[in-house]
């Protein structure tokens, strides 16, 4: 795979003239060989050196960004079958399909949705990424007039469905700026697909009755020089299309098999008429490589937990989650209510936040800023304990929303209360439960 | 072109694991393939789904579990019969919440005998857990054990401050231990080591790895259970190779997006359906990082699990 810098040594002009920035040509080649340098760097490269060295570096899954700006989507580039292997990169796109026989209001009901829904989560933004418009009507003009008026509505990424060329072509030529996904490529109309994918230059979904055909799809796009293609491996039964999805990405990853070293899109809308069932294999797509997963409807029953889901698969495992520093309100709280402490690791703070919101008596809870850490790592680490709990007490602000100066701590840090009434001589150090699950119990006694 | 899967070459399987009494042949674990991976290796046996019952009506909980069980839940008797004859429950989790120290706090002796009358009203197997609490599980867990010889219950969390006094009644009164560490796959395989040296056979043996609700550190449970897996059947680590158990409807109903109503959050959508498929997913991602017994709460999880389950083990 990787080249060695000895190898990529060879690939350049050997002319030390340094215009790379580099003394000289070798310790060019050992700095691209560590991912510290990029090659457009040495104007002197040949062509065809840098080609090979293009296809060298090449991941075994190629990243493709369905959309433009900063809302574009990015799917594929993955590197590992476990998230805990590394991490997994880029989160399946979700989007809902929409299409050019439903009536007017239903189109517009579920783009709305699509375009409005959005939840917050650990100063993250959760929301779907996809529209996907279909041509059932088989008529040009009128999937021309649906894409027109999706695009004028939402500025989500755009997919564009159909088997029928003249329509996908009139829906890819209304669309084009916004780069949509153009699906799909089968095996009877891959050269005009090629060549609208060209024209258009937008990345090309390619669908097969099963990976073999997909694989011969793929070779020969690629060799007429596409490079942007999404894989749907036809498989609309859940037991094959995982099967198919494990193939395709151990293939890539395992063996280094080009032709489907590209993401994938999987349709949930076409494989149920229940809703709950569709949001269960959307679910498992999430978890088990699909890049793109496509949605009858935009519902906040199905979307928050899978949402929810989508950020737990692909948060970085070496990464812990952090909430913001500052003072949280629960329920109103007032100048009498009493006041809780707590790390920033966003575990323990839903679940503590969970709990007082349970108990339903107003609080203030401060968060403290330990880079993600729990209580007792937090306090281990020098993090939790007295000293910095007493500066940001003081400039957080609290003293001025509360009369009673009464500052709750977790039963874990008990050991630090001396120190910290030393810290806080104006407040009185409480020892609140050693579990969250007591603080509803605690608070209300 | 002919394109074919590269197959995982598995070094280890999955302990075959009795559970109940065993004359009636209920068997989970003896996984050759990593979840759902029939087209590498044998799947013997499915994964089964318990549903809880509480010892004692809960203070506070979602309107749909309320409507379903408020008029069994201050019977632990009935709510288990409701779950089995209505829901098709394949076996039962009694809570023993009522001996939480810092609730009610009721005596192993009161605990032990509510959970006999339970045994002996039921034919499935039988789950016991207690609140957690070391040094009260130690005393509940073990009366339980003791008062219910015979009944092949499967009784946790034995967590590593009373595997001993857990473990040995186990061993006495011939009973399931569930071995429960904080997520980590060390402390997992340490809590093993500890009870085999103690004399609980492997066949006695299921893994807790600790489970995270949706939302509420899914991920982390996610990640140490496919690491136990891997360990368990591609690095030859013997003591992993035993079937896990995942406490799920307990993690994902006191969450709080799990219980608003509609009115509190409605950007949520539909509140029963909302935390259906919060339970639902939860279990779907635990099946796939090797869950062979789940324990859910609400009747129409079991059933959407249910189906997923028969689908992807077709
Ligand atoms: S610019 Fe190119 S040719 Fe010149 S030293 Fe750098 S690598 Fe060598």
């Amino acid at each position: 795979m990787a080249m060695t810098g000895i190898q990529i040594f060879k690939l350049l002009p050997k002319t030390n003239c340094k215009d790379c920035g580099f003394p000289t040509c070798l310790a060019f080649a050992m700095a691209l060989a560590a991912g510290k340098a990029e090659l457009d760097k040495c104007p002197h490269v040949s062509e065809e050196s840098k080609a090979q060295l293009a296809e060298s570096s090449a991941p075994p899954i190629r990243a493709v960004t369905i959309g433009t700006g900063d809302n574009a989507l990015k799917v594929g580039g993955e590197l590992v079958l476990y998230r805990h292997e590394k991490t997994f990169f880029n989160p399946t796109g979700l989007g809902v399909v929409v299409s050019d026989t439903m009536s007017d209001d239903e189109v517009t009901a579920k783009v709305e949705k699509a375009d409005k829904l959005e939840y917050e989560r650990v100063g993250i933004m959760l929301r779907p990424d996809l529209v996907a418009c279909k041509c059932e009507s088989g008529d040009p003009a009128k999937f021309e007039a649906l894409v027109n008026k999706v695009q004028g509505m939402t500025s989500l990424n755009l997919v564009l469905m159909s088997d029928n060329m003249d329509a996908l072509k009139a829906g890819a030529m209304a669309a084009k700026d916004r780069k949509p996904l153009l699906y799909a490529a089968t095996k009877d109309n891959a050269d005009a697909a090629a060549e609208l994918a060209k024209e258009t230059e937008c990345p090309l979904a390619v669908k097969g009755t099963s990976l073999d055909e997909v694989a011969e799809l793929t070779d020969k796009l690629t060799k007429a020089g596409l490079k942007d293609l999404v894989i749907d491996s036809g498989a609309r039964e859940i037991k094959t299309l995982l099967r198919d999805q494990v193939a395709i990405r151990r293939l890539a990853l395992e063996k280094k098999f080009t032709a489907l070293g590209f993401p994938t899109i999987t349709l949930p809308c076409e494989m149920t008429d229940d809703p709950m069932k569709e949001a269960m294999y959307a679910a498992l797509m999430i978890n088990k490589y699909g890049g793109i997963a496509l949605l009858s409807d935009i519902q906040g029953q199905a979307m928050f937990p899978l949402l929810v889901n989508r950020l737990n698969i692909y948060t970085d495992p070496q990464r812990p989650m952090a909430t913001k520093e500052g003072i949280y309100e629960i329920g109103n709280p007032d100048e009498n209510s009493p006041v809780l402490i707590t790390t920033n690791f966003s575990l323990t703070y839903f679940i503590v936040m969970g709990e007082i919101e349970s108990s339903r008596v107003p609080s203030y809870l401060l968060i403290i800023d330990t880079e993600g850490l729990s209580v007792m790592t937090a306090w281990a680490a020098g993090k939790f304990v007295a000293d910095a709990i007493g500066i940001f007490v003081k400039k957080c602000g609290i003293s001025d929303k509360v009369k009673e100066h009464t500052l709750i701590i977790p039963g874990l840090a008990a050991g630090m209360s001396g120190e910290l009434e030393e810290e806080l001589p104006d407040w009185k150090i409480v020892i609140g439960p050693r579990e969250a699950a007591h603080i509803p119990a605690f608070l209300k006694g | 072109m002919a394109v074919e899967i590269p197959k995982v070459s598995y070094t280890g399987k999955i302990k075959t694991i009795p559970i109940g009494d065993p004359s009636k042949g209920i068997l989970v674990g003896g996984d050759e393939a990593y979840p759902f991976y029939g087209f590498e290796g044998a799947l013997p046996n499915a994964p089964r789904i318990a549903m809880d019952v509480q010892d004692t009506p809960p203070e506070e909980c979602a309107a749909t579990i309320r409507e379903l069980f408020s008029d069994v839940w201050d019977d632990p008797v009935a709510w288990a019969q409701k779950c089995i004859q209505e829901y098709g429950a394949d076996m039962i989790d009694l809570e023993l919440a009522s001996t939480d120290p810092n609730g009610l706090d009721r005596s192993a002796e009161e605990a032990a005998e509510m959970v006999k009358k339970v045994a002996d009203s039921i034919d499935v197997p039988l789950i016991v857990y207690g609140t957690a609490n070391v040094e009260k599980d130690s005393d509940v867990l073990r009366m339980v054990c003791e008062v219910c010889e015979g009944r092949h219950l499967m009784v946790g969390p034995v967590q590593e401050g009373n595997y001993k006094k857990i473990g040995a009644a186990a061993i006495a009164y011939k009973h399931t231990v569930i071995a429960n560490t904080p997520i980590d796959i060390n402390l997992a395989k340490q809590l093993n080591i500890l009870l085999g040296n103690l004399g609980v056979p492997d066949e006695q043996i299921l893994i807790d790895p600790t489970t995270g609700g949706l939302g509420y550190g899914l991920e982390y449970t996610y990640s140490v259970m496919e690491r136990i897996r891997m360990a368990a059947m591609v690095q030859q680590d013997e003591k992993l190779q035993l079937p896990m158990i995942c406490n799920i409807g307990k993690e994902v109903w006191k969450t709080k997006e799990a219980k608003q109503t509609i009115e509190e959050a409605p950007e949520l959508g539909d509140p029963t359906q909302r935390g259906v498929l919060m339970e639902a997913i939860t279990a779907q991602d635990l099946l796939l990082a090797g869950a062979n017994i789940l324990i859910l709460r609400h009747p129409e999880t079991v059933k959407l699990v249910r189906s997923m389950i028969q689908e992807l083990m077709g």
